[in-house]
């Protein structure tokens, strides 16, 4: 058997080193699936402790609240998840296991995409958590609005788990720059996005931001498309937004990991 | 390149810019290495040994020069060098929320391994590196010494031609280290693998390199058998203690005489020198003496070790090396440790 491996040279295949590097990131999560729900606390903490509040606010039923919440809860999943996940890659690039795949006769890209294309198994996973523990309380979401909002989460965590890895690429054994980068983005994306708090009574410099803010627009679709509807200009938005994220994204992390060493 | 040269290198030469000011890590390394050999660079931190092993693993360009690795040129054909290399890193070499045993999979699929092949090569590799207890842990959960052994399994998931390891044994505690070495050597008798590491513990490059290059300021400066290196550049430190004080300016004398060596006076009735095959030498100097009727009361002969050789060569100690030399700017994180294992 060791002589039938002898002489052998792999060449580097795009296609067939995405699929191996993203089979490889999913198999923490095959398992050890637990460790997908504890990663929920934050927005369910948001969903229960904030939600009320919003009720409160607006005077309106919880269902018609959680309506408009739940679908800002599942980009905020994306958000603080996907966002996160180049803290995986940065540690990996300080213990040596990132310099071993280098190594490896890999195309470089297939580093970054397949860990990317993992990002949506995760938001997969958690959106149809919450969206099942926020039916308990009345929300009800369209099916295929649903399937279609799985779908525009899934192109812009793509983009932003690209982004979060090109930031540990960038950032290298720098941990406190990299959360220093990621928590300041993060948050301005966030508000400015009106997941939290509707951004209608905001002042019109906070608006116009929030108009160049893709989240805003993510999140605005995601909203249309749970109530079903499809063909509104929101959700052309949204996935104008979600796509650039992602294309914009794959691109600065194809560059920043063809530069690692 | 002869067909049973595995990596031959032409004047390979790394420069770095730090803070503006040009820094050689690698200058000129010409070396060629034949297939099956154990070659251990030697040097202290900072010398270069990291960052050729680097640029021989396509990690990172050279500046000028070149270098084919298992038939392939660094340069113009990295991927066929990294499909037929197996390297171990200063660092863990699989993912800290991985399985033992899923990383090792992952890594034959990464080599284009199909499913039964790579299921049976790591079946193979957690028994002959003894995974077994731990291939279903998670590899932060895996002790310092265990994590090695599954780096050196991921290096060796593809049958690689050769054997790249970086400081395979910093950080492990004696009992580990002795454990790891066992492994390297047995792997190395049952693949024929060649293998090629980087070390600052010396009576490690002693005990188990064929091959010794020693490596300072960016430079080869020795490249031999330890055994060779250590007779010809250093020799044995003799001492004898005499029964009387009077006797030891005749015994300095004929010391000069047979061992050409001059002897250092240590206190007034014992004297030290040191001399190429000194332990053999030494009979024939203790019938000379007992000849002139001095007799001797003890006699000690101890070999050179690699330090010494070092020490001949560059006018200081590895351990002193360590100390005095600034990091080059590729080994600020792999070069910085602490040398032990010294064996003077």
């Amino acid at each position: 058997m060791t002589a039938a491996l002898e002489a052998r040279t792999v060449r580097p295949q795009l296609a067939r080193d995405t699929w191996n590097v993203l089979l490889r990131e999913l198999k923490p999560m095959v398992r050890d699936p637990f460790s997908l729900i504890f990663s929920l606390l934050q927005p369910l903490v948001f969903l229960g402790l904030f939600g009320p509040l919003l009720v409160a606010q607006s005077g309106q039923d919880l269902a018609t609240t959680l309506a408009w919440f739940v679908p800002g809860v599942l980009v905020m999943i994306v958000l603080f998840g996907t966002g996160a996940t180049g803290s995986n890659l940065q540690y990996e690039m300080m213990t040596g296991s990132h310099e071993r795949t280098l190594v490896a006769p890999l195309s470089r890209p297939a580093l970054l995409i397949g860990r990317a294309l993992k990002e949506v198994a995760p938001i997969v996973v958690q959106a149809l958590v919450i969206v099942g523990i926020a039916m308990i309380f009345g929300f009800r979401a369209h099916p295929l609005g649903l399937l279609a909002g799985l779908g525009l989460l899934a192109v812009f965590g793509i983009g932003l788990g690209a982004l979060s890895y090109s930031l540990a690429l960038a950032t290298k054994e720098h941990e406190w720059l990299f959360w220093g980068v990621q928590q300041s983005l993060i948050f301005p994306l966030l508000i400015l996005s009106g997941v939290l708090l509707p951004l209608d009574g905001g002042p019109g410099w906070m608006r116009a931001v929030a108009s160049f803010n893709p989240v805003s627009h993510v999140v605005e679709a995601q909203r249309a498309l749970l109530g079903g509807s499809f063909g509104s200009s929101e959700v052309l938005w949204g996935w104008l937004a979600a796509l650039l994220v992602a294309l914009v994204g794959l691109a600065v992390g194809v560059r920043a990991i063809r530069k690692s060493s | 390149m002869p067909s049973d040269t595995v990596i031959s290198t032409q004047s390979l030469t790394k420069r770095f810019t730090v803070k503006k000011t040009e820094v050689t890590a690698v200058t000129d390394l010409s070396i060629d290495v034949r297939r099956g050999e154990l070659v251990a660079f030697l040097g202290p931190n900072g010398a270069g040994k990291s960052t050729s092993l680097r640029m021989l693993t396509t990690l990172i360009p050279p500046t000028s020069g070149g270098a084919s690795v298992a038939g392939y040129d660094i340069e113009r054909d990295p991927s066929g060098v990294r499909s037929r290399i197996g390297y171990v890193g200063q660092g863990s070499s699989g993912s800290f929320s991985q399985r033992v045993r899923d990383e090792l999979l992952s890594q034959g699929a990464f080599y284009g391994m199909g499913r039964r092949e790579r299921t049976q090569r790591t079946d193979e590799l957690i028994s002959s590196l003894e995974l077994e207890s731990f291939a279903s842990r998670t590899v932060q959960q895996l002790s310092g010494g265990q994590k090695r052994r599954l780096d050196i399994a991921l290096g060796l998931v593809h049958a690689p031609a050769v054997l790249f390891l970086d400081e395979p044994s910093t950080g492990l505690d004696p009992q580990s280290r002795a454990n790891l070495w066992e492994h390297i050597v047995a792997l190395r008798a049952r693949y024929g693998t060649t293998v090629f590491l980087t070390t600052h513990y010396l009576e490690e490059a002693d005990r188990y390199a064929e091959r010794v290059m020693v490596m300072d300021s960016g430079r080869v400066i020795a490249d031999d058998t330890a055994a060779t290196l250590k007779a010809n550049l250093a020799g044995d430190a003799i001492t004898l203690t005499l029964d009387e004080a009077t006797h030891l300016a005749r015994a300095s004398s004929a010391v000069e005489r047979l061992a050409g060596a001059g002897a250092e006076r240590r206190d007034d009735r014992t004297l030290a020198f040191t001399a190429p095959q000194g332990s053999a030498l030494l009979p024939r100097l203790l019938r000379e003496l007992d000849h002139e009727g001095i007799r001797v009361t003890t006699a000690t002969a101890v070999p050179p070790t690699l330090d010494d050789v070092f020490l001949a060569l560059t006018g200081r100690t590895l351990r002193d090396a360590d100390k005095t030399e600034p990091d080059s700017p590729e080994t600020s994180n792999d070069e910085t440790r602490t040398l032990e294992g010294s064996t003077r």
